[in-house]
């Protein structure tokens, strides 16, 4: 009997525990960021400047944040997908419409990303644009002994073992399709099967499948050519003037991320006011120079000061290089679980 | 687990055990906290992975879960991390016995010393040491940078099979030590004089009295070392290059991808082979009565 009492109790307890550290929510937003991919200080200027704790966590992949979301337990302010994914979330209702007069800032952005942002988030209801880029390959001058201007080079025998592969889905699929010359947004079992066997075939000459990890491995000069995203370029060629980062011929994939509010958020108001802080052309310019991805801040890319960045072939592209590329869009749930079958089989060579 | 049960049954195993007993009997709700824990950290997501492994997307009972164990892609991955755990667990064997024999048998002072050399790397986080045999092994890693100043041939293990039995022997030696040499130095040290005293020579004294008696420790060594081994998708993955995919990795994906029923259906599967060395363990502990905690 003395047992069940004293297990009650603490029963008890700890449920009043739990009780107690769900209370005070009104002062925080929950930011959920891919991993590195702010400027550090901006959280903390903006917990001074509004009085709004940032309780910050970071994430690798759209698919793993998209699975924590879906599934519930934790409950985020902010997060920042892409693309494809805005477009599942919206379909899936897992967003909450954005208050728009609580984000006066967003006429920082570039009416041209907001326009391609449309293809995701028709109307603009849902997002905000963040950063965007290409994906493209980054090579070691070198360790190649040609100008690289293909996808060929990275499923080229020449660099075996000297490959870095993106360990992601979509991009591994959208670069093979692209090289096939196919749409990357292809849901043709068949285009797919033979962008299945051209990575298989390109498994044994890849040195690692990475995605954060490949900027520090570029630099070390660990590899000869890696697939990448183009904010990591500038990153890279700084520490190591030997990289060159190119946009293959065929095309490729340009993304955009973008601010959502999940449905389930604590505090919106909290989150809008987060979402306005980003888009305050200051603020951007403080990100865009820390974390060297492109931003759709027309007012951020007027203040800066490098006419090397801010003319910058990697940064911001040319249109000619824009109009061969093609966003993702979100391709339906059977042929997703396709994608991740077929690539499960590519890595389990 | 068995280092725990063999010290404290150590501990109770005095004389008039009549009055200790009782004494053990009352302060039983001591347990509580940890009977609370195990209920909330083990045993309901246990129960968890169970019913998820158990049902579909519809939460009626299916069997289809485990059965995709059956798919070449996972059957593949399961049949690797075998393959690379049971070779890490006998190397590990092979590299902690012979040591674990030394520390015995070392005449120095205070043998907390040598225990603290074997625990002192797991003072940092594994994910860190992991990271750190990454940048060792590297193309241009460390080990290449010294072999090259030396003109010697680099050496390329990184993102094969063989980085990753590094990664595994390395990480969980002291869990094969440990065990072992806590055994060994309860051994009575009368028993193996008295084995020498009637005319065994000193592999006969190894092999008839000191190994049957530290079997025990041995047991749980291997299975600290190759339960770990077979579910890790953590070294798998940094010193794998996630070129090499372990059923660790396979689950761990599935998981990732937010299919939770196949994640836990495999998961299923995996714990077989863990109930499989907890019976063996089991088998050697039979001292385990007096330490009952339920």
């Amino acid at each position: 009997m003395k047992k069940v009492i004293i297990s009650c109790l603490l029963l008890v307890f700890a449920f009043a525990l739990t009780g107690c550290a769900q209370k005070d929510s009104e002062k925080k937003v929950y930011v959920y960021n891919w991993g590195e991919y702010i400027d550090p200080d901006v959280l903390d200027s903006f917990e001074e400047e509004t009085g709004i704790k940032v309780v910050y966590e970071e994430f690798e992949m759209n698919e793993d944040m998209y699975a924590k979301i879906k599934a519930g337990a934790v409950q985020y302010d902010v997060v920042c997908p892409s693309d494809y994914m805005i477009q599942k979330m919206i379909e899936e209702g897992l967003l909450a419409e954005i208050d728009f007069s609580n984000v006066p800032n967003i006429s920082n952005i570039d009416p041209a990303y907001l326009k391609s942002a449309e293809n995701f988030d028709p109307g603009n209801k849902y997002s905000v644009p963040y950063c965007w880029g290409t994906v493209g390959i980054l090579y070691n001058k070198t360790m190649v002994d040609e100008p690289i201007d293909s996808w060929g080079a990275i499923f080229d025998e020449k660099y075996s073992g000297n490959i870095l592969m993106m360990d992601s889905v979509r991009d591994a699929f959208g670069i093979a399709l692209t090289y096939l010359g196919y749409d990357l947004n292809s849901t043709d079992e068949g285009q797919l099967e033979e962008a299945k066997q051209l990575l298989q075939k390109q498994y044994p000459l890849v040195q690692a499948y990475v995605v954060d990890q490949v900027r520090d491995k570029m630099i070390g000069g660990e590899a000869a050519l890696g697939v990448i995203y183009s904010g990591e370029a500038i990153y890279t060629q700084r520490e190591n003037s030997d990289l060159e980062y190119v946009v293959p011929k065929e095309g490729s994939n340009v993304w955009i991320d973008g601010w959502v509010i999940p449905k389930n958020a604590r505090s919106k108001e909290n989150a809008e006011a987060f979402i306005n802080y980003m888009c305050r052309a200051d603020i951007a310019l403080k990100n865009f120079e820390f974390i060297t991805y492109s931003t759709p801040n027309a007012a951020a890319r007027e203040m800066i000061t490098d006419p090397d960045i801010k003319d910058s072939p990697v940064a911001f592209p040319d249109q000619s290089v824009l109009d061969r590329c093609t966003t993702y869009r979100y391709l339906g749930a059977e042929v997703e679980a396709m994608f991740n079958d077929k690539w499960n089989q590519v890595k389990s060579e | 687990m068995n280092i725990k049960n063999t010290l404290t049954h150590a501990a109770e195993k005095k004389p008039d055990s009549g009055v200790q007993f009782s004494r053990v009997n009352k302060v039983k709700w001591l347990s509580f906290p940890y009977i609370l824990w195990s209920a909330g950290f083990i045993l309901i997501p246990l129960v968890l992975v169970l019913y998820y492994g158990l049902t579909d997307n519809n939460n009626s009972f299916t069997l289809s879960n485990i059965a995709l164990i059956t798919d070449p892609i996972n059957l593949k991955a399961l049949l690797l991390a075998l393959e690379l755990s049971i070779v890490s667990t006998v190397i590990c064997l092979i590299l902690a016995y012979p040591l674990a024999m030394i520390m015995n048998n070392s005449k120095m002072q205070s043998n907390s010393f040598t225990v603290l050399i074997i625990i002192l790397p797991m003072w940092m986080n594994f994910l860190l040491r992991t990271i750190a045999w990454q940048n060792i092994l590297e193309k241009t890693g460390i080990l290449n940078t010294v072999l090259k100043f030396f003109h010697l041939p680099t050496l390329n293990i990184i993102n094969t099979p063989a980085a990753i039995i590094l990664g595994m022997v390395y990480n969980f030696l002291p869990f094969m030590v440990l065990p072992i040499y806590n055994v060994l130095i309860k051994i009575d040290k009368d028993v193996i004089a008295a084995a020498r005293d009637l005319g065994a020579n000193g592999t006969q004294t190894f092999l008839k009295i000191i190994l049957p008696l530290s079997l025990p420790g041995v047991i749980s060594g291997i299975t600290m070392v190759f339960v770990p081994s077979l579910t890790t998708f953590v070294i798998s993955t940094i010193l794998g290059g996630s070129k090499i995919v372990l059923i660790g990795n396979v689950i761990e994906q599935q998981f990732r991808l937010g299919n939770w029923h196949t994640g836990s259906g495999l998961s299923l599967v995996l714990m077989i082979f863990i109930l499989i060395s907890m019976a063996l363990i089991s088998k050697y502990d039979k001292e385990s009565e007096g330490g009952n905690l339920w």
